[in-house]
């Protein structure tokens, strides 16, 4: 196979870390290359680099054989790269067929040519099968969607080498298969693709090779019929990973948390949790299974006081607390680990200490006299969490915006956990989070067990539900379908159940031809 | 009652609002421009007030008001270069520098009446732009009496909102314009310039709103005073807000605001306070900021400078 790109010995120093230090990289003519490592790890920049949104302080790039200093997109599009970013790079209130255009417009003398451009779109989403419609306005479509507009949008700029940055870091899982499909089909017709992901299911499923970065360091290149999850994990950690959570039996006691047929609705009206009833015990971790959007973020956030309930009740210990306010329900023994943690779990602006005290801010030891801040009690508590939780770096100063997504994600599990709440709900604890940190949070989540904490678990992952939970429940339509022991469950059996299955039809073997 | 009825529907009072709305509606056009490119221009008034202060030096200078026309829009250009380097160039706050070229336009114009006119208060009577009588339309009955006979300014403002609605929603140019002033980065990474559509943008601003100045100074009077644009500048930017950042929403909210003014003139006969014609105008926007008349969303990166990389 043909070598379509090398990229040499390139080296981006940052005003405070060196983001790339002498990475080497080549893509060959109809791969998927997947480049891994944790966040931070300089997997980004070297892309945009290629792309032409940062320049190097070294190294060189070959595309094609000839040697191209690319300084800006445009030079980039020209040498048919494409780049599909993290954070689309999509014009809202246009339509799909502007957004595609944008830059290179078709024109009738001065003007648009609208009609010719949605006839293009159409054609190319025809030939490349990534339906869409090109009138439909950006506002209005899915993020699944909407990454299959940036895909063609590189498309049609001709691109051959096509970069995607953790694409599916925003996707359900069945948009994940989508893009899968597509990528791999793109593949069959000659496409060169590059595929920034931390997550190693995915490298393992979709490439042909992998390389791996560390603190800005190439670590190796494979081809990904020779590796493995635990060889990856530890080219990308730079130590031996454990996927399992060792953890004893759980030893379940009463119920912390219950919930009384509680219903809650959307914004939108929407009934979203219909009459659930369910029981966290203290000393076990309760798994929430579900594909998202069926009710979990809801229920979650009416546990929490951040939602009004329409109708039941919810109980903690025995006490009612339906619809009570988030702090005083947080008072009454309520750890929370939200799905968003930079819109609910972090101010981004702020300290990593001052995050570190958010929802205790006016509470001793932080505040003295009742009104003045305690800087010096707030900098013991941010160095005591800092290195309990291993945040990196370890500066209580920074503001939380400049640390990983996996360390912005202990700082919140930090300040939750260590407040030994009696129930302890966690929303994705592992969205977005490297492999590092997610082995970290999954022991700190079972030692919370262990310390006796009921655990409400909400993940989309399937083997985060699987390895951490002692009970599962699965959402599907904002209702619990089953809630079953661990033992009783098995991925095929959830997958089932997740997408609207019957517990019975299981039983019956309809499936059982299939089933484990 | 009688009375009122036929004055809100005199065709005097309709003529006098498209008068009126004309320098409101070139500043407006201007206001557009910038923040659909992601620039907050709060100087309309000073661009405007240099435009209508250049017009009549100019005039006065070369006896051709057409000639003035020219040295406006220049002169409106040039502090849109201003307001550009300040925006784009330093990412100074950009209420900040249009609230400082409103002040340095306002002492400026002033300055320079006094430097060579001596004379505080107004210039001497320069030469006008005189009205022009369209043939067939000044016949139609009614409509006629309305827009039959106007300055040729109040024409070529009307004409400037279509021409500006087709730039913005039909030309590759207006296509990249809105999407620099909602998403820069999608633009940059598109290859679009974002910085030299901005200039642009500010840049043809000012030369509106210049030329907005211009009819106050040498069409609808004919001398300059101190302070002659009267808050005109705000209120554009208010048609602005009201008519959702397009060209013909602008154009009804200046109509509506000139008609509010040429009503106050004749209001005053039969009672009602000018203050209150007067206040209509900002009442009416924040009745529209707050939501009662539909939701006005302005382009998502106005005013926030564009940083590279």
């Amino acid at each position: 196979m043909d070598t379509v790109l090398e990229m040499r010995s390139i080296t981006k120093q940052f005003p405070r870390v060196l983001a790339n230090d002498q990475v080497d990289f080549d893509l060959r003519h109809g791969e998927i290359h997947a480049l891994v490592g944790e966040n931070g790890s300089g997997k980004s920049t070297l892309m945009n680099i290629l792309y032409g949104l940062y320049q190097s302080d070294g190294g060189e790039i070959i595309v094609r054989g000839q040697k191209v200093d690319i300084n800006e997109p445009r030079v980039a599009i020209d040498l048919k790269i494409g780049m599909v970013f993290q954070h689309f790079m999509l014009v809202e209130p246009l339509t799909v067929a502007e957004n595609i255009v944008l830059g290179s417009e078709l024109r009738k003398g001065p003007f648009l040519d609208t009609k010719r451009a949605i006839q293009e779109v159409e054609e190319l989403s025809q030939k490349y099968g990534l339906r869409i419609d090109p009138k439909a306005k950006i506002a209005d479509l899915s993020v699944g969607l909407q990454q299959r507009v940036e895909i063609l949008k590189a498309l049609y700029r001709g691109a051959e080498i096509l970069i995607l940055d953790e694409p599916t870091a925003v996707l359900t899982p069945q948009e994940v298969e989508d893009l899968f499909k597509v990528l791999r089909a793109l593949r069959a017709q000659g496409t060169s693709i590059v595929f920034i992901t931390h997550k190693i299911k995915e490298v393992l499923s979709l490439s042909d090779r992998v390389s791996v970065l560390r603190r800005g360091k190439k670590i190796g290149t494979k081809a990904t019929s020779e590796t493995n999850e635990q060889d990856l994990a530890e080219m990308m950690v730079g130590r031996v990973v454990l996927f399992n959570v060792e953890k004893k039996p759980a030893e379940p006691g009463e119920d912390v948390l219950y919930l009384d047929r509680l219903s809650v609705k959307d914004q939108f009206g929407q009934v979203k949790v219909k009459e659930v009833e369910l029981g966290v015990r203290s000393g076990e971790v309760l798994g929430i299974a579900g594909v998202e959007g069926n009710g979990q973020s809801e229920l979650v956030e009416a546990i929490a006081g951040l939602r009004k309930t329409a109708g039941g009740r919810v109980f903690l210990n025995g006490q009612d607390i339906t619809d009570w306010s988030p702090l005083k329900i947080k008072e009454a023994g309520f750890g929370y680990v939200p799905e968003d943690r930079h819109r609910r779990g972090l101010v981004l602006d702020y300290s990593v200490a001052d995050n570190l005290i958010l929802g205790f801010h006016g509470k001793k030891p932080h505040v003295r006299g009742g009104v003045w801040r305690d800087d010096k009690a707030i900098e013991e508590n941010a160095e005591k969490l800092i290195e309990e939780y291993d945040i990196r770096p370890p500066v209580a100063s920074q503001p939380a915006r400049s640390l990983s997504g996996g360390n912005q994600q202990k700082i919140v599990v930090g300040r939750e956990f260590t407040q030994d709440p009696s129930l302890l709900i966690c929303a994705q604890p592992t969205r977005g989070v490297d492999v590092g940190a997610i082995e970290f949070i999954h022991k700190q989540v079972i030692a919370q067990r262990d310390r006796g904490a009921a655990v409400l678990l909400v993940s989309a992952e399937l083997d985060e539900i699987l390895s951490l939970s002692d009970r599962i429940a699965v959402m599907y339509n904002g209702q619990i379908v089953s809630v079953m022991s661990r033992e009783e469950v098995t991925e095929h059996k959830l997958g089932f159940l997740m997408l609207g299955g019957r517990l019975e039809d299981y039983r019956a073997g309809e499936v059982n031809g299939h089933a484990e | 009652m009688g009375d009122i009825l036929a004055l809100l529907f005199n065709t005097a009072v309709f003529g006098a609002a498209l008068r009126m709305a004309t320098p409101l509606i070139f500043a407006a056009l201007g206001g557009i421009f910038s923040e659909r490119s992601g620039v907050v221009n709060i100087a309309l008034e000073g661009m405007m007030l240099m435009g209508a202060f250049t017009a009549m030096f100019v005039s006065h200078q070369t006896g051709m008001p057409w000639l003035g026309v020219l040295g406006a829009i220049l002169a409106g250009l040039l502090v849109g270069l201003l307001h550009a380097v300040f925006c784009i160039h330093y990412r100074a706050n950009q209420v900040v520098v249009g609230t400082a070229i409103n002040i340095f336009a306002g002492g400026l114009t002033v300055f320079l009446l006094r430097y060579y006119f001596g004379a505080a208060g107004t210039s001497p009577s320069v030469a006008t732009i005189p009205d022009i009588t369209i043939p067939l339309i000044s016949q139609i009955p009614w409509i006629g009496r309305i827009i039959g006979r106007q300055n040729p300014l109040v024409y070529l403002a009307l004409i400037a909102v279509v021409v500006a609605h087709i730039v913005i929603y039909r030309t590759s140019w207006g296509l990249r314009l809105r999407a620099v002033g909602e998403h820069p980065r999608a633009a940059d990474t598109v290859g679009v310039n974002v910085f030299r559509m901005r200039y642009l943008a500010v840049a043809l601003s000012g030369a509106l709103a210049g030329l907005g100045g211009t009819y106050l100074s040498i069409a609808h009077l004919s001398r300059f005073s101190e302070g002659m644009t009267a808050g005109r500048g705000f209120i554009a930017l208010a048609a602005v807000i009201f008519g959702k950042w397009t060209p013909y929403g602008a154009l009804g909210a200046c109509l509506f605001f000139g008609y509010a003014d040429a009503l106050q003139m004749r209001l005053q006969d039969i009672g009602i306070p000018t203050q209150f014609m007067n206040m209509l105008p900002y009442v009416l926007t924040m009745v529209a900021l707050a939501g009662f008349i539909g939701k006005s969303v302005g382009p998502k990166a106005s005013g926030q400078p564009y940083i590279k990389g």
